[in-house]
This record gives C-alpha cells, sequence and structure tokens, in this order.
C-alpha cells in the first residue's frame, strides 16, 4: 500500500527524488484522514524552502492542514491542475495529486526522512 | 489491526453506537457524546441528501417532555416563543435565553397534545436548558420529564425520504406538513414521527426508545437501499445546514448573541401579553438595534473562510465568520459572519483574512441553498 520507492515526513507528505529534482505530495493516509480535498495553496516557483518549512496548504470539507517541505531547495513548479481538480489528492496522492517540484539544495537530508517501512510503522500507531 | 472506536473519557455513546462502527464510521466526540463524523466522505454523503436521502443518527439531542394542565403558558414564561399557539401536532422553531437576552439554546417545541409538548435541545446543551427549564416551570403545574438519555432519533432526509418512510408508517406522511409531528408506529416499533431536520430538504425525524434504535435503523437502512440512501454523518450534516443558512449553536449563536443579532429576532414574541425570561432585555435590543448583523457571505478570492476568521470593510475590522466551508451544491466557498449592520446590505463586497492573505467576499442573502419545491 505504501510504495516502497518514497520518502516519508512525520507529518504525511512524501517525496520521490531523481537526480536533482525532488516531486512531493501528501500519503494516501494523510488524504484519508483529511477526506474530501477541495483547496490546494501552493507557492510560486522560485521560492526557496527551508527543509521541514511550510509550503502551502491543504484544505477538505472538515479541516485546514499546513503543508511541509520534506527537503530544502527552490520551487520548480506546483501541480496547476489542483487548482481546479484538488480532488485527485484523493484519488491519486503519489501519482496525479503531487504539489510540488523542487530543486534539491542537499541530498543528504534525505537520510532524515523515514523509509516506507518506517512510515508505516508510525501510521500504524495510530 | 486498530483498536475498536470506543468513547472516550466522559463522553456518551448513542445506543447505534456498533452500527457506526460496522459501517467503518470515523467517530469523534460532539457535544458530549461519541458520533459518526463521516462514513464514506463528507461529499458523498451531503449530495446523497441533496439527491435521494441520508439517515441519521441524532439521538446525542435532547428530548425534554413537558406535561401539565398549563404547560403551554409555563413555556411561554421559560422560551421566547408562543407555544400555546400551536395547534396540536404542529411545531416551530425556539429559542431559551437569560435573563439578558442571550441565547441559551435553540429548541424545535412540538405540541404533542393539549398539555404535553416536547423540546428537543441540542447535544450540547441539554443538561444546562433541561436544569434551565426546570427551574422555570417550578412555580407551574407542569412536570419536566427529560428523556434525553433514553430516546434515540433517527433522521431521514432527502427528495427520496417520503418514499422510502411512508411505506413503513402507519402516520399519513401526505398530509404531515412541514413542522408538524403525528405518533405513530415505524416498522411495528412506537414512535414520534415529525416533519423537521436541519438539512434544507424534505424529510421526517422520527423519535424511538433506545431499545428500538438499532432494529428502526437496520429497517430504514434496508429500505433506503434501493432509492440510494445511505447513512450520513455530523460533516455533512454540518454543510447541509450551512448551505440552508440554519445557525449551529456554538457558531452563530450563544450567550453573547441575541436572537436580533442572528437574524431570528422574528421568533420573538415581544407583542406576546404576559413575561418571559429575557424579555425586557430583549425589548431593549429589539429598540437599540442590532450591534452586528448575521450575514452570508460568498468568498470570490481563493480560499475557504473558516470559523474565527477576521471580515474586514477595507482597513476597519467589521466582524468574524462563524462558520465556513466549500458549499459541496454550489462549487464555491460559502460562509457566515457577524459584521456591522452597516456592512450587511446585500452585494456589499468584503474581504476575509484567510492566513495571510485576504479573499474577496460578497455578502449574499441566506440561504445559499434552497430546494426546488
Amino acid at each position: 500500500m505504501i510504495p516502497s520507492d518514497l520518502r516519508y515526513t512525520k507529518e504525511h507528505e512524501w517525496v520521490r527524488v531523481a537526480g536533482d529534482v525532488a516531486t512531493v505530495g501528501i500519503t494516501q493516509h494523510a488524504a484519508d484522514q483529511l477526506g474530501d480535498i477541495v483547496f490546494v495553496e501552493l507557492p510560486e516557483p522560485g521560492r526557496v524552502l527551508e527543509q521541514f518549512a511550510t509550503f502551502g496548504v491543504v484544505e477538505s470539507v472538515k479541516a485546514v492542514s499546513d503543508l511541509f517541505a520534506p527537503l530544502a531547495g527552490e520551487v520548480l513548479e506546483g501541480n496547476a491542475s489542483l487548482l481546479t481538480t484538488p480532488e485527485v489528492v484523493n484519488s491519486d496522492p503519489y501519482g496525479a495529486g503531487w504539489m510540488l517540484r523542487i530543486r534539491l539544495s542537499d541530498a543528504g537530508q534525505l537520510e532524515q526522512l523515514l523509509d516506507a517501512a518506517a512510515y508505516e510503522a508510525l501510521t500504524a500507531e495510530g | 489491526m486498530t483498536e475498536i472506536a470506543r468513547p472516550t473519557d466522559g463522553s456518551r455513546a448513542t445506543p447505534l453506537l456498533s452500527r457506526h462502527v460496522a459501517l467503518g464510521a470515523r467517530m469523534i466526540d460532539f457535544g458530549g457524546w461519541h458520533m459518526p463524523v463521516q462514513y464514506t466522505s463528507i461529499l458523498s454523503e451531503h449530495r446523497a441528501v441533496r439527491e435521494r436521502a441520508g439517515l441519521f443518527d441524532l439521538s446525542h439531542m435532547g428530548e425534554l417532555f413537558v406535561e401539565g394542565p398549563d404547560a403551554g403558558e409555563a413555556l411561554a414564561g421559560a422560551l421566547v416563543t408562543d407555544p400555546p399557539s400551536l395547534e396540536v401536532g404542529r411545531a416551530h422553531y425556539s429559542m431559551i435565553c437569560a435573563p439578558d437576552g442571550g441565547v441559551i439554546d435553540d429548541l424545535i417545541v412540538y405540541r404533542l397534545a393539549e398539555d404535553r409538548f416536547l423540546v428537543v435541545a441540542n447535544a450540547s446543551n441539554a443538561p444546562v436548558v433541561s436544569d434551565a427549564l426546570a427551574e422555570r416551570l417550578d412555580e407551574s403545574r407542569s412536570i419536566l420529564d427529560d428523556r434525553s438519555l433514553a430516546t434515540a432519533l433517527v433522521a431521514v432526509q432527502g427528495p427520496a425520504a417520503r418514499g422510502i418512510l411512508g411505506p413503513l408508517t402507519d402516520v399519513n406522511l401526505a398530509t404531515l406538513r412541514y413542522y408538524a409531528i403525528a405518533e405513530g408506529a415505524v416498522a411495528g416499533i412506537p414512535a414520534l414521527v415529525a416533519r423537521t431536520g436541519y438539512t434544507g430538504e424534505d424529510g421526517f425525524e422520527v423519535f424511538v426508545d433506545d431499545a428500538a434504535a438499532g432494529e428502526l435503523w437496520d429497517i430504514l437502512l434496508a429500505a433506503g437501499a434501493p432509492s440510494g440512501l445511505v447513512p450520513v454523518g455530523l460533516g455533512a450534516r454540518d454543510t447541509l445546514r450551512l448551505e440552508a443558512g440554519m445557525p449551529l449553536y456554538g457558531n452563530e449563536l450563544d450567550r453573547f448573541t441575541t436572537p436580533f443579532e442572528a437574524g431570528l429576532g422574528r421568533v420573538v414574541k415581544l407583542a406576546r401579553a404576559g413575561d418571559f425570561v429575557g424579555r425586557d432585555a430583549l425589548a431593549r435590543a429589539a429598540e437599540a438595534g442590532p450591534r452586528r448583523l448575521l450575514v452570508g457571505l460568498m468568498v470570490r478570492g481563493r480560499g475557504i473562510a473558516r470559523h474565527g476568521y477576521p471580515v474586514w470593510a477595507g482597513d476597519r475590522r467589521t466582524g468574524v465568520v462563524t462558520s465556513g466551508t466549500q458549499s459541496p451544491t454550489l462549487g464555491v466557498p460559502i460562509a457566515m459572519a457577524y459584521v456591522a449592520p452597516g456592512d450587511a446590505v446585500t452585494g456589499t463586497m468584503l474581504e476575509v483574512e484567510i492566513r495571510d492573505t485576504r479573499a474577496v467576499a460578497e455578502v449574499v442573502p441566506l440561504p445559499f441553498y434552497s430546494r426546488a419545491r
């Protein structure tokens, strides 16, 4: 269920790294907990993010949650399709529901993130 | 394997808890009760009620029976409305206010017989309302019977509600008017059937003894399934009532709010002879005019206005959002807010402070949604 090729934050973001570009989203667990997602607010390209800094907001019908950058870097693009179809985050959180691409400033920060087994253990704690 | 949801410290369970858990509901604590917030998704449950039907467990609500030869007059002295004016079998929206005019709770008052009334209170306020009523009825010849913990309430709401409930009950739903109630049976279970609700749709509320709640729930769920009825949690109950422009106690109403500010001054019977608790203060409030008014807002900018967000008129802070969500029916963010009377005119463009930005919001008439009739 939890993709083994991704890294995770304790705040339920995932990150996929290819070269020096990281793609970021939220996990299925997070999307399920939030419920129907109706709004995603993402940063403009060019913004420089610190690791674990808030980069945006996701809103479900019921609640608002901050989004945290798993890794430091410069924002390359946000997923513009989420402006009109935010519900894709619920239906395909690891694919079409991605949120952000960033150019990594320090790939070593990956070591500070959870692997799939550790993330699964975290969510199993409830 | 996750542990089965159980009520946390001090919160009560309705007789339907095991059904909710079996249906996969996510449970929350609300008003001192362990309640389902959603079974599948708030949006799909919301749409089911707008287009077909939804089944709600509202057993957390308070049921207060008042009986006696002067029950109507006693209630008229305790509440802001005029219960003796109700015909038997009819109901009205009411409030119980403090001596200073602040709202203790909003209520539905049903007249069950000449000398017998049912007052339905919000879950979180039921003990306070019960105590206040007991005190206010003390000098009367009427008796208050608080059956909140022995009475279950199940609602069927939506355009298919009548077709689902009709074949199961000896109550004639074709002649049961909006805000009316009748005693009868549903699937053989003794029940009070009322045509009331909190969704903006046609629908019914069925009061039964706790012991029969499980059987009633199962029968309604099975009977309604072919019509598309689904169980609906408190999450969609909130978005449905917000679209319908109905107040939620704790958001639009509280001890520091008068009925006039909430746009509900019409329910206060100042013209009626006789005293009631809060009368003097409410008469003064009516005379002085409201300091703020409840309005509907449609957010034209980006973002969702939520409870507690400030509302601005230029650089003047005019008020605060009381409830807000993305309207599932309209597809845009909607909110209710208290603003200065001068800013409450339909068409006024205000701004809601959403995190570190401001979104333009237009004052619109309530309700946001009215069903086609």
